[in-house]
């Protein structure tokens, strides 16, 4: 890829990445890092790619363990996030534990 | 459409969604939409991929997503709120160390083309094997499968060698452009050693922030590796975590009166050097005593700390609460922006056991309504709440903001034994006359409470 506009790609994602998360109240700071752990999962992507085009032995073990992590970054990002938020909305819902 | 223009309309789609997804996630109103539009762009990119021309190994491809994803998957499904925090680290680490494995793959393969592309490249592989190595340290350290903090001599000198000879035969890698196996082993056992090295001696409250720069770090390596790869989605979505990742460690160092520097290479210690001994005895109370006096109080502020998430006494301390509403006492909880593990974890676990959000205040906006208080509980918390960061200049806590539980008229505080802090630092907050100690765990201690408040009709 051409190098410069890599260079604008990354500098419009950096500022982008600021910008979404400047003004966030502290009671999402937990499930927003998980959120954004889970973006980043994103890396399977590219473990794909790369054990799709490996030839050798030595590029399709360490391929596996690429898609492998990738995979796992990804679902499990999710499945906690979710889990996170999904309680904020049961939440909204007062009393729903019985107080005897 | 033919199948390359339709990979890269997908990758596109899906940097959208992960941008939109991730700024849905920061208002609470649009959080679970946002985490349902980036878990689309996701699956659309992974489709998407198996497009792409000149693929094979699909079979390998599949069963590396169905174990992985699979045992992740079922992890996060059974794990248990309070346990959240490693989960996020290891999930983590999982990332970081597939950029770092996808880097491995171009140097064996020597497909990465140009200095910049391989200097990018050697930079992933860095951040992503340190990123790998510390959050599986930290996740250890979490479960409680390593002990505390554990510091080696001269630390920092340890640290800077290993980064700097790191360094080095990253460089030797970027200026021969094919580099021997040898090179490529020596490089990334040295980024491991260093992930393990530097975040062994980091404890208590900092491990969040740690966390969280270690998340920061994966997005980068991501962005960096998606540049060798060549794919616009993998940049985008890698450097808007590391650019937001940054931010929030920041946000996190900043509420702790911590610089990131001091974190990484002056951690506090298990044998805090420095800080006056403390004077006085610290004075129990029954439950019985401590379901009285919130019983009959206006006011009572309840701070949740780690020891609450530890216990799982949400659910016991929102029974409680609502208990003392009834009987017409105004109850707030107070929370500390480093309480627990992980940022905003006590807001989670309340949200959990159901507490409304208007009930749950910032250290801002609660710290001047302590005086007020009849009585603040504290459960297990401990040096979030220690006077001696406003006091004692000696302290290695000194300058970090507190919740100002001290000011309060009665200050009950619930803990497991008398022991000192995750940080190691005594709490002058319990040797104080307006302190009483109630000892137990934070949900037998709630428990206990409760039945009493019942008691009192």
């Amino acid at each position: 890829m051409d190098g410069y506009i890599a260079l604008y790609i990354f500098m419009l994602a950096a500022f982008t990445g600021y910008e979404v998360i400047s003004r966030v109240p502290v009671i999402l700071h937990t499930p927003l890092m998980s959120g954004s752990n889970f973006v980043h999962g994103v890396v399977l992507v590219g473990a794909m790619v790369v054990l799709g085009r490996a030839e050798t032995p030595l590029e399709m073990t360490i391929g596996f363990f690429a898609v492998l992590l990738g995979a796992a970054n990804a679902a499990g990002g999710y499945v906690v996030t979710e889990r996170m938020l999904g309680m904020f909305t049961a939440g909204k819902k007062k009393e729903k534990g019985d107080a005897k | 459409m033919t199948s390359p223009t339709l990979v890269q309309f997908a990758y596109f789609a899906a940097a959208v969604l992960f941008i939109l997804g991730l700024k849905s996630m920061s208002s609470p109103l649009t959080a679970r939409r946002g985490i349902v539009w980036a878990g689309v762009g996701m699956v659309l990119a992974t489709l998407a991929t198996f497009l792409t021309p000149g693929m094979h190994n699909f079979a390998l491809i599949l069963l590396a997503i169905v174990i992985g994803g699979g045992l992740a998957w079922w992890s996060g499904k059974i794990v248990k709120m309070t346990d959240m925090p490693q989960m996020v680290a290891i999930y983590n680490g999982m990332g970081g160390g597939a950029a770092a494995a996808i880097a491995a793959v171009e140097f064996a393969r020597g497909e990465a083309h140009g200095e910049l592309s391989l200097a990018l490249a050697v930079l992933g592989a860095l951040i992503g094997a340190i990123s790998f190595a510390g959050s599986c340290v930290a996740f250890a350290k979490l479960q409680g499968i390593m002990n505390k903090a554990f510091r080696l001599p001269a630390q920092n000198i340890v640290n800077i060698a290993l980064a700097t000879a790191t360094v080095v035969v990253g460089l030797s890698i970027v200026l021969v452009a094919t580099p021997t196996p040898a090179q490529v082993v020596v490089f990334f056992v040295l980024a491991l050693l260093l992930g393990v090295v530097v975040t062994l001696p980091i404890g208590g409250a900092d491990m969040p922030v740690v966390i969280s720069l270690f998340n920061a770090f994966t997005g980068l390596a991501v962005g960096f590796e998606g540049f060798v790869l060549g794919i616009p989605a993998l940049i985008i979505a890698g450097i808007v975590v590391g650019a937001a990742g940054t931010l929030l460690t920041q946000l996190m160092a900043r509420a702790m009166n911590r610089p990131i520097t001091n974190i990484l290479f002056t951690p506090i210690s298990g044998e805090a050097q420095g800080g006056a001994a403390v004077e006085g005895t610290m004075k129990e109370l029954s439950g019985l005593d401590a379901a009285s006096l919130m019983r009959f109080a206006q006011k009572v502020i309840i701070v949740p700390g780690y020891g609450m998430a530890v216990a799982g006494a949400q659910h016991k301390v929102w029974e409680m609460a609502k208990l003392l509403e009834e009987a017409g006492v105004e109850v707030k909880f107070a929370i500390h922006p480093v309480a627990g593990r992980m940022p905003g974890h006590m807001n989670v676990l309340l949200a959990e056991a159901g507490v409304p959000y208007e009930q749950i205040f910032d250290l801002e906006e609660i710290n001047a309504e302590f005086p007020l208080a009849d009585v603040a509980l504290v459960i297990g918390a401990n040096d979030v709440v220690n006077p001696v960061a406003r006091t004692d200049k000696s302290s290695p806590i000194y300058g970090m903001p507190i919740l100002d539980v001290d000011k309060a008229q009665n200050v009950i505080v619930i803990k497991r034994g008398k022991g000192a802090g995750y940080s190691g630092i005594e709490n002058a907050l319990f040797y104080q006359d307006n302190c009483r100690m109630l000892y137990g765990s934070a949900q037998q201690a709630v428990a206990d409470v409760i039945q009493n408040i019942k008691t009192m009709g």
